[in-house]
């Protein structure tokens, strides 16, 4: 399952990583946050819509180890982030894609106006496809249901495909296979 | 047609760079959304998808009531617009009431029906389309000229040029910076924006949703950021059940750009809540403007099946020499034209309906089942009601509806076209008839037609009779054909009989809206082929065998005549074309090709009707290779020749390079023989290679069979 999502995710320019631990994704996360230049300062922020994974996460320490990154989401600092940081719930592995409901508008502000959007997805979610994502999902309690499938792409000029037009840029996956069902 | 459209086509098919991009572009779609659709069962979701879009369109009320009741239990504001102008109205007053100055949009084909962001503009608020495309277009002043890719007509040195004004900077033409300077701009529109105006693919009864599917973000801006949100709904995006998304969503982005999911699908149901806490204020407009009148036209309900993925464009042979902007309206290509006939009015479809030459391609893509062609047809039908035919098409049918009349006139015909006929060609007519001899020759018409060289055959005693059914083309230009059919069956032990009442088979009359004529060639036909019994009745011109085994009994029921059908029927069981039965008697053994031959290197030819309409593709490839020919595949081998009948008459400028690229890609392939099935693509292939240098034998499948049977058979 893994693997096909992989391949899928990839087709469509996501970067997929898969980590055993929580501990080990917050690592990679923090340091990639870094390597890309993340600071205080407009343009440059790094937002992190909450959600289970920072359930005991010290988030003050992380804080204060990565300056620029914030875990209050308002609408202003979302528009002058480089990265946005959100956990969606599902992938569907002959796709690529990820599926989450974004009903809380932290969610949709930082997967939709960051340069980079990294997504968190517990590796035993990887579904096979809308179908039995279909199941799982209910527009009854959920007003905002995203796929999302790859970074923002268009081939209106030319024909020419060209990766990130109005939303992310990147689109950075972290599985995390010790990280609990969604449901 | 009008001078100014006929125009606009000269214009179309000169202009490289749009014939350059869609050309481009239909080759590689061909080939990714077959890559797309790999590992799934197309016809199986194509099945489910018109099943379940035919429900919605016969419950359009009993949906939208439940839409309404759902999406407002979650706090969405839900008006149903009988009118554009109730639409447009509704839009309006929205706007004012909440005064709202800026509005963003992401892509919506209903409010570009509906003209909407001039309604806008006029009361003072400042629209921005945020799709890159139709962003394009907008700064253009242009319209789309594809539903899903509307700027595809123009180049990346042309855009450069509307985005160095609209920055006030001069830009580079490299199409990365170019989008770049889209986000950049359009970002800030997005942020300072009091309204959102979305279109929706799909709307969900039982739930209230609408579904969004985008690959570029803006429609996530529009929904996100602006605290209102209006979403312009065409009710035949109405699906029942949450469910019914599914294969739907599975359809759309591979059908539509060859994309196994879109980056984006958003569902949403009800009001979300705003950047700042509030609650988004959503109006859902469903937007009727006489799709409930449409859905309940028993010819045209099917085209509320369309799920507007565009791939009937995509497929076109018409659609990409000329694009979008013929077709004058919203809509464009074959499903635009049925839209434009219904949306706007019947009349406004004149001119375009004629564009299509009724090739069958868009029927074996479209995701939704329609058969586009057919409801094209019942168009021209309505037209000629409404207007009556053209005096030159009336005169012509007029005698095509007396047989006797007709066969003398195109016996008269072969003494008429003496003087320009070179060997078995006419080579250049004149005056306003020269545009049928540019770049294609005609055959010339035979001296002595079929019907009077059969009388002359010595046919040995056979136990079972096959009737022949010639058409005009083997009766009157190719004589040849029938003869050899004739040395054929005999060799297979059947007699053929010819039954000299038949006529025409009514499809140019049909094809021309012209119904009661096709109904009376159908109706001679019917007594002249069934007066002996027959096994079969036997046509090797698939759109005659067509005509014989669908069209007469579809003709018949479109006129609410009810006396033939039954013996129609009876004719439709009988007939076979030539391609299957010759397959057929060769397995059997019936007839002998001579064996061991290595016959060189041949390729075939799809005609639209017998691939298409009676999906024969394989029979006569195989009789081909067991005579001893090598086939070499040309490229795109089942495209239309640009024949169609009396299209090659109307429209040349279109039909002559739809030709030029099938004699170029028979070329290509090196073989010194074409194959094909049907003597009208024999016509126009033959006199394109007539008109070239190239040394290409061009070739009924039955004439080879002929020269290679075995001789003590």
């Amino acid at each position: 399952m893994f693997d096909k999502f992989k391949t899928r995710a990839e087709a469509v320019s996501s970067e997929v990583y898969r980590f055993k631990t929580g501990t080990e994704a917050l690592e990679f996360i923090v340091s990639f946050l870094k390597k890309e230049g993340v600071s205080d300062a407009p343009k440059s922020y790094a937002l992190w819509a909450d959600s289970p994974f920072l359930k005991g996460v010290d988030c003050k320490s992380i804080e204060s180890d990565v300056p620029g990154l914030k875990f209050e989401v308002t609408r202003e600092l979302a528009v002058d982030s480089l990265v946005g940081i959100s956990e969606m719930a599902y992938g569907l592995s002959d796709t690529g894609s990820l599926v989450a409901d974004q009903t809380k508008i932290e969610d949709r502000l930082v997967s939709t106006l960051p340069v980079i959007h990294i997504a968190i997805v517990g590796t035993g979610n990887i579904l096979d496809g809308k179908a039995e994502v279909f199941k799982k999902i209910n527009p009854g309690n959920s007003r905002y249901i995203a796929f999302i499938t790859g970074p923002s792409r268009t081939a209106d000029i030319e024909r020419v495909l060209t990766i990130g037009v109005h939303g992310p840029k990147r689109l950075i996956i972290v599985f995390v296979d010790d990280m609990g069902g969604a449901e | 047609m009008k001078k100014n459209f006929k125009k606009s086509i000269t214009n179309a098919v000169n202009n490289s760079i749009l014939t350059g991009a869609l050309g481009k572009f239909s080759e590689a779609y061909k080939v990714n959304r077959a890559k797309a659709y790999e590992g799934i069962d197309f016809e199986a979701l194509r099945q489910i998808i018109a099943d379940r879009k035919a429900y919605a369109a016969t419950h359009l009320d009993a949906l939208a009531a439940a839409f309404t009741i759902n999406a407002e239990a979650q706090g969405a504001k839900v008006y149903k617009a009988n009118s554009a102008q109730e639409a447009i109205d509704y839009i309006l007053k929205v706007a004012k009431d909440n005064n709202v100055k800026t509005v963003v949009k992401s892509k919506s084909m209903a409010s570009e029906e509906i003209h909407l962001n001039k309604h806008l503009e006029d009361i003072g608020v400042s629209v921005k389309e945020t799709d890159l495309g139709e962003w394009i277009i907008q700064l253009a002043g242009q319209k789309p000229s594809h539903m899903v890719m509307p700027a595809i007509h123009m180049t990346k040195e042309q855009v450069s040029d509307l985005f160095s004004k609209e920055v006030d900077e001069r830009l580079s033409n490299d199409i990365p910076q170019l989008v770049e300077v889209a986000r950049n701009e359009l970002r800030e529109k997005f942020i300072a924006a009091d309204m959102g105006i979305s279109g929706g693919n799909l709307a969900v009864a039982e739930t209230g949703s609408i579904v969004l599917v985008t690959n570029e973000g803006n429609a996530r801006m529009v929904t996100v950021l602006p605290k209102i949100h209006v979403a312009l709904v065409g009710i035949e995006k109405f699906v029942e059940k949450f469910e019914d998304i599914v294969p739907i969503l599975t359809a759309l982005p591979r059908s539509a750009t060859a994309q196994l999911l879109t980056s984006y699908v958003s569902i949403i149901t009800g009001a979300t809540p705003n950047t700042d806490g509030t609650m988004k204020d959503l109006h859902i407009v469903l937007m009727d403007n006489k799709r409930t009148e449409m859905a309940n036209d028993p010819k045209f309900a099917q085209a509320m099946q369309c799920i507007r993925c565009g791939s009937c464009l995509n497929v076109c042979p018409i659609f990409r020499l000329v694009g979008g902007h013929v077709f004058g309206s919203t809509y464009t290509g074959g499903i635009g034209t049925i839209l434009t006939a219904w949306f706007d009015k019947l009349q406004e479809s004149e001119d375009i309906q004629g564009l299509c030459i009724q090739c069958g391609n868009c029927t074996e893509v479209c995701p939704g089942k329609l058969d586009i062609p057919e409801m094209i047809l019942e168009i021209r039908r309505r037209l000629v009601l409404e207007k009556g035919q053209p005096l030159a098409l009336k005169a012509i049918f007029s005698v095509v509806n007396n047989r006797k009349m007709f066969h003398a006139m195109l016996r008269t015909a072969s003494l008429g076209g003496k003087p320009f006929t070179k060997g078995s060609y006419i080579r250049h007519l004149p005056l306003f008839l020269s545009d049928l001899t540019e770049g294609r020759s005609l055959p010339a018409i035979a001296s002595v037609p079929f019907r009077d060289e059969f009388k002359k055959i010595k046919q040995p005693k056979c136990d079972e009779k096959i009737a022949f059914y010639s058409g005009c083309l083997i009766d009157f230009a190719y004589p040849k054909m029938g003869l050899d059919l004739v040395k054929i069956l005999n060799k297979a032990g059947y007699e053929v009989v010819f039954p000299l009442e038949q006529t025409c088979c009514g499809a140019p009359a049909r094809y021309n809206g012209a119904y009661e004529v096709a109904a009376n060639n159908a109706v001679d036909n019917i007594k002249a082929l069934m007066k002996e019994d027959v096994k079969y009745v036997v046509s090797a011109c698939p759109t005659c065998t067509v005509a014989l085994n669908h069209e007469f009994i579809s003709t018949f029921e479109s006129l609410g005549q009810t006396e033939h059908i039954e013996e129609a029927e009876k004719l439709a069981a009988k007939t076979i074309d030539f391609s299957v039965l010759a397959k057929m008697l060769i397995d059997e053994g019936r007839i002998k090709l001579k064996k061991g031959q290595n016959l060189g290197k041949i390729t075939y030819h799809d005609s639209c009707h017998l691939k298409r309409t009676l999906k024969v593709s394989e029979q006569p490839r195989e009789v081909l290779k067991k005579a001893g020919y090598e086939l070499d595949e040309m490229f795109e081998c089942d495209m239309c020749c640009g024949m169609g009948g009396s299209y090659t008459i109307k429209l040349p400028e279109i039909s002559r390079p739809i030709l030029e690229r099938k004699i170029t890609n028979i070329k290509n392939t090196g073989a010194p023989l074409v194959a094909m099935d049907c003597p009208g693509c024999v016509m126009q292939i033959g006199g394109g290679f007539d008109q070239d240098d190239a040394a290409v034998k061009v070739k009924h499948t039955l004439e080879l069979i002929a020269e290679n049977l075995e001789d003590d058979n």
